[in-house]
């Protein structure tokens, strides 16, 4: 993933105008933070610059429906004065007098502000890891690169009617404060992700990975179409606690879940989180980290704030161990930011960046050669937590659930509801087997890359059918 | 701007695209958050660019650049045809649009007193001090939020549309968390997601944080103690506005869109239950059921003058004496099924394409005061204040938690109750719908965050809502 020398270059902002507009997200930054000591030497001020262009290719119904691409310039600003802080952030034409208005409407909103009593200041200069998650062939997609991706999938389901998108995205960042911090990242992540459809079930295949020669639609589209054959006509199911092989996908949004509601060092600190540091919370196979240096994962070294971001275990062979910290999160337990905070997230506290579930030694179909009864799932939907503390999830499968008895899978079912503690289900004594396959999964707009395996464990409870 | 958005549409034509239409967009928006007696969170932004639409065979190509000059326009119109023109590689039928006669007009939402003329002084003492006042009565975890938008667009399209819109949005939230020894209860005011319109400051005004934020934290704090709403199968339910509306959000305004219809957003959003061949005919619901998507409504979020292909906005009916009459729909997705164009296709903003989206989907309201159901309720619970949302990808099994329920005995309203859920297929619960609220109960619910689209977009959407009631529902669902 290495790039050739001047590749960034390819990102450089255009447009017309003066100044700064024609300068890559570095020199934006550096210009902003110049002119913010000229207009305002007592402010503290930090700029993310963000450069680079979005493309997305959508199917349904076997042909391609909508197919768009987005040029990227935006800049955030949070300057504060004496403890009064405010943020502006712009998309659009980026000229020396818009910088100089832009700090004037950021400063003077920063003076009306009261007083913040936790500010913890900004970040100091320290380097980040050497983390480089670029390819040039994402960088330099066509839209017929993507459709052709996305015309392997359509043939290789073989008539079924199929739908999904493939998209490709290249970013350069740039982080710049006043205390003298520069840090600048980049990353290309490239997705291909679709369903196929018989006339009573679905499924689904995906890949995603920073290079996009990694993604084979022909492959793809088998996947999917075989999964939609095996799921068709399905039956009904009682109800009730059963055995799960939960595949990627699925187990992503638990990570998702317990990341968000519980290692979260603000939930720690206001009591909402089930985290108790020090306590073998979770089966002793789970060890969780949230790790951008990791080889399959996409992203940049540093947060928000200008915080380096180095691996970080927060859950080590079933120990909870560490929590996600902003600066303010930080400051406030005595602790070091751990480099999480996203822009413009002040009130949800530290996020997860690169989650890594670590593997385990079994293959996925030996995760279901072990299960006694119970269900093989392949995707969740539309999950939503009922209680945080608790972590209680609602939610659906979706794209394929197979009843598995002895070993075997014995037939297709029907989508069913559960209502489920993402902790319980992976408490002690509760996690049967970890694949050893390990998938990448991001959200619709590339958000949260999470890099997981399967998953055998002993209780899920389905509330309910889908059909009622 | 309209110089801009011509120079995009004239460079996709030339490029090759048989339609073709851009939007040049200014947008400002605000957030100020406040946790625990401060403001925590100011952010200011600005948005500004020019998105194009091109239509070659069968696809829609679509390029944004976040520059207003006509260089960057045309520039952009000539991507856009060449990424249409690169979706023939996986081609399909082709894309006709639904007959409209090409609009040219004006339209300005009303806003009495412009949220930008308000000092950040008052709001931060505004939000700082309802917090200071919740953490007082019982809150370990206060938060208030307000939020405002200003939107400008100039539209043109190849067939002579040229639009312009002046949209102001804002809105206001608060709520008070309690922390217990195994759980968290949450009361919110006016709703989970606040209460967001195309109004001016003066929305915020009527809400009146203050005089509820008092209420919310003493709620708050008792539900840790009330009992645990009761696992029923079949119960009576009586569902507050709040509520009404996210349901109606859910199980009628999303399963309505066409374009969900048509299997277009089959692998992320999803289908919808709704069979086409059924349109007219179906029964959606008991016979009160009467809902309209319709954006005109003044001061409600889903409200415009035009939709963002220059469709003039107008109401639609969904559903009429429950039975299934109407879709939400766009000139692509209406002509599939031979109607007009329901002006329904809105973008998030000019780096977005437009698609089908809610409008002011709601109900109209009954004859019936919230009272009124209670007192004709022998044993039932009322639950309000939507706290978790669960459905289906076809939108007909759905599971709903709210923040608060009461139990229902003879008539009367009784104790409080925690962690309330409910349950049902969507015909079938809204067939079971009998009692509805009456007009001096309608309340024009905003949703400021509906996702839908890939790359996704964050839609504005509006739901007219009354109390209503509904029999034989499942309640109490738990982990």
């Amino acid at each position: 993933m290495r790039p050739a020398a001047g590749q960034g270059q390819a990102f450089a902002w255009r447009g017309g105008g003066k100044g700064a507009s024609a300068a890559d997200p570095m020199a934006i930054a550096a210009r902003i933070i110049e002119a913010a000591r000229d207009v305002e030497p007592a402010a503290e001020v930090e700029v993310l610059a963000r450069g680079g262009v979005d493309a997305l290719t959508r199917f349904a119904n076997g042909a391609i429906h909508q197919n768009v691409a987005e040029d990227i310039r935006h800049v955030s600003v949070r300057v504060a004065l004496n403890g009064r802080s405010a943020r502006y952030a712009v998309d659009g034409p980026l000229d020396d007098d818009a910088i100089a208005g832009l700090l004037r409407r950021a400063l003077e909103a920063a003076r009306v502000r009261p007083v913040d009593p936790d500010w913890p200041g900004l970040a100091t200069p320290a380097p980040a890891p050497p983390v480089d998650h670029w390819d040039a062939a994402t960088a330099e997609a066509d839209p017929a690169e993507r459709a052709s991706r996305v015309a392997d999938f359509v043939r290789a389901a073989g008539g079924l009617e199929t739908a999904g998108y493939c998209s490709t995205a290249a970013r350069v960042v740039a982080y710049a404060n006043t205390n003298g911090q520069q840090l600048s990242g980049r990353s290309t992540l490239a997705v291909l992700d679709g369903i196929a459809r018989t006339g009573t079930s679905d499924g689904s295949a995906r890949a995603a990975s920073a290079g996009i020669g990694e993604l084979d639609g022909r492959a793809l589209g088998r996947e999917a179409s075989g999964r939609a054959h095996d799921a068709a006509d399905p039956g009904d199911l009682d109800p009730g606690r059963y055995e799960v092989v939960l595949g990627p996908s699925c187990v992503a949004d638990v990570i998702g879940f317990l990341y968000r509601f519980g290692f979260n060092a603000r939930a720690v600190e206001e009591g909402r989180s089930f985290v108790r540091l020090g306590e073998a919370q979770f089966d002793e196979r789970v060890t969780l980290l949230d790790d951008v240096a990791d080889p399959g994962q996409v992203g940049i070294a540093f947060d928000a704030e200008g915080t380096p971001k180095t691996p970080l275990t927060v859950v080590h062979a079933g120990t909870t161990t560490q929590v996600l910290c902003t600066r303010r999160t930080a400051a406030r337990a005595r602790l070091r930011s751990t480099g999480h905070a996203p822009e413009s997230g002040e009130d949800w506290g530290g996020l997860m960046t690169n989650p890594v579930l670590a593997p385990g030694d079994r293959a996925a179909d030996q995760l279901v050669a072990h299960v006694e009864r119970g269900l093989l799932v392949t995707d969740f939907w539309y999950t939503r937590i009922l209680d945080p503390r608790t972590e209680v999830v609602t939610g659906l499968t979706r794209n394929g659930v197979w009843l598995v008895q002895d070993g075997r899978v014995v037939r297709p079912v029907r989508n069913l509801r559960f209502t489920q503690s993402y902790v319980d289900a992976l408490q002690p004594g509760a996690v049967l087997g970890v694949g050893s396959d390990r998938a990448l999964i991001v959200g619709s707009d590339g958000d949260e890359p999470t890099l997981v395996p399967s998953l055998h464990l002993r209780s899920w409870n389905f509330s309910g059918g889908a059909r009622g | 701007m309209f110089d801009v958005a011509t120079a995009a549409v004239e460079a996709a034509l030339s490029a090759g695209a048989r339609y073709a239409d851009a939007r040049a967009m200014e947008q400002r928006s605000e957030t100020m958050h406040a946790r625990n007696g401060v403001v925590e969170k100011l952010d200011r932004a600005e948005r500004a660019g020019v998105g194009v639409r091109a239509l070659i065979g069968s696809s829609w190509g679509f390029h944004a650049v976040p520059d207003l000059t006509t260089a960057a326009a045309r520039e952009a119109g000539v991507r856009a045809a060449a990424i249409a023109r690169a979706s023939g590689l996986a081609a399909g039928p082709s894309t006709e649009l639904a007959p409209e006669p090409p609009s040219v007009g004006s339209w300005a939402s009303e806003c009495l007193e412009d949220p930008w003329s308000v000092s950040l002084a008052e709001k931060g003492d505004l939000l700082e001090g309802v917090t200071r006042t919740m953490l007082e009565h019982g809150a370990d975890i206060a938060e208030a939020q307000e939020r405002a938008w200003e939107t400008r667009k100039w539209f043109v399209s190849s067939e002579g549309h040229r639009v312009d819109q002046h949209i102001r949005e804002c809105g206001a939230a608060m709520s008070a968390t309690a922390v217990g020894e195994t759980e968290t209860q949450r009361r919110s005011y006016p709703g989970i997601r606040g209460q967001y319109g195309t109004r001016g400051w003066e929305l915020v005004r009527d809400l009146d944080l203050p005089e509820n934020a008092a209420r919310i934290a003493e709620e708050a704090r008792a539900l840790l103690s009330a009992p645990q709403c009761p696992g029923l199968d079949a119960t009576d339910l009586i569902l507050g506005s709040e509520q009404m509306a996210l349901q109606i959000h859910e199980s009628v305004g999303h399963a309505v869109e066409l374009d969900r219809i048509l299997g277009w957003e089959a692998a992320f959003a999803g289908t919808s239950w709704l069979d086409l061949a059924q349109l007219g005919s179906l029964r959606f619901g008991s016979d009160l059921m009467n809902v309209t998507a319709d954006a005109t409504l003044p001061g409600a979020l889903g409200s415009f003058g035009y939709d963002d292909e220059g469709t003039p906005s107008h109401p639609v009916d969904i559903v009429r004496g429950g039975t299934w009459v109407g879709v939400l729909s766009g000139r692509d997705s209406a002509t599939r099924i031979g109607r007009p164009s329901g002006g329904a296709v809105r973008a998030e903003a000019f780096d977005r394409i437009p698609m089908v989206r809610m409008t002011n989907v709601g109900l109209l309201p009954g004859e019936n005061s919230l009272e009124e159901m209670i007192a004709a309720t022998d044993a039932g619970i009322l639950m309000d204040t939507n706290r978790s949302w669960s459905i289906d990808d076809r939108r007909l099994n759905f599971q709903f938690g709210c923040e608060i329920g009461w139990e229902i005995k003879g008539g009367r309203r009784g104790r409080m109750l925690r962690n309330p859920t409910y349950t049902g297929i969507s015909p079938r619960f809204w067939g079971s719908m009998d009692m509805l609220g009456d007009r001096s109960e309608w309340t024009f619910w905003g949703t400021p965050n509906c996702g839908k689209g890939q790359p996704q977009q964050i839609g504005h959407t509006g739901h007219p809502a009354v109390p209503a009631r509904f029999r034989g529902v499942r309640v109490g669902v738990r982990g």
